[in-house]
């Protein structure tokens, strides 16, 4: 559970779902993202490293550089997005149950 | 990591209601409860089909008439047990090729009150094919549509301020009935 909120304050961020799905369509250094984005070079990084706590991006160092990708299994994203659909559908579950009981 | 295993989501709840009028409720009346947001169809979703029986289809149909398929029902067992196979993949579409489950049970615990625990496993099975999604990222429906739903789904509970699956649960559900 813990580590589905990790990742829905992840995503909730702006820059951070920005950076997430330009990660997306290709893998990226730092610098790159710097340049893209209104956000200096220590702002990615600690976007970046937000993003990798919470199982969503990976890093691989190439040559000099740290490039991000997107965890290419994806695995954790869809866990966590269905961890928090059924947790919507379920709450409404239950207080269709419960009204009805009455 | 709270023990939680990656590829099952585990969902628990005490249900004021009894056995049967639980099953019932998310059965027969699944229409009534499920939340408009989560559907895969182009149009709005117009209603949430469960047919009750073994083998029963499970599909939704849109405001245009379209019907499209969620899964079908693997094991029905009221008012105890119901395995559905949820067969929408990661960029939302329905294949008949690709399975993974979501177990209910229903457990009485007394005349007006059910122990209810909701399992979605084999989620590992997302991965092959959500690697298959990168190339068509940009395509609408696909990553780009689910982080946009999750992304709703997150502020939403951030507006709420909560993030356990039990305190929030009155904001998820306003957040329903708002839309």
């Amino acid at each position: 559970m813990a580590n589905a909120s990790i990742a829905l304050q992840a995503l909730g961020d702006p820059t951070r779902r920005e950076i997430f799905e330009r990660l997306a369509r290709r893998p990226l250094a730092v610098i790159d993202l710097a340049a893209a984005l209104p956000v200096s070079r220590p702002a990615v990084s600690q976007h970046l490293r937000v993003l990798k706590d919470a199982g969503l991006v990976i890093v691989r160092q190439e040559g000099t550089r740290h490039v991000y990708r997107v965890d290419p299994k994806g695995v954790e994203v869809m866990r966590q997005y269905l961890d928090r659909m059924w947790d919507k559908a379920l709450a409404s579950f239950k207080a269709f149950a419960e009204r009805e009981n009455q | 990591m709270t023990g939680q295993k990656n590829d099952v989501v585990r969902k628990e709840l005490m249900i004021k209601a009894s056995q049967r009028r639980a099953f019932q409720a998310f059965t027969e009346q699944m229409d009534l409860w499920w939340p408009r947001s989560h559907h895969i169809g182009k149009s709005e979703m117009k209603k949430a089909v469960l047919e009750t029986k073994q083998g029963g289809r499970w599909y939704e149909i849109g405001v245009d008439g379209t019907e499209c398929n969620w899964g079908k029902v693997l094991v029905w067992n009221p008012p105890h047990k119901l395995v559905l196979a949820w067969q929408i993949t990661a960029d939302w579409q329905y294949d008949p090729d690709f399975l993974t489950e979501v177990e209910a049970n229903f457990i009485e615990k007394g005349p007006k009150l059910t122990s209810f625990t909701l399992e979605h496993r084999n989620i590992e099975k997302f991965g092959p094919k959500a690697q298959e999604i990168w190339s068509a990222f940009d395509s609408e429906g696909g990553w780009m549509g689910m982080l946009k739903t999750f992304a709703n789904i997150a502020e939403t509970d951030a507006a709420g301020g909560t993030s356990g699956s039990g305190a929030s649960k009155s904001s998820a559900h306003q957040a329903d009935t708002a839309r």
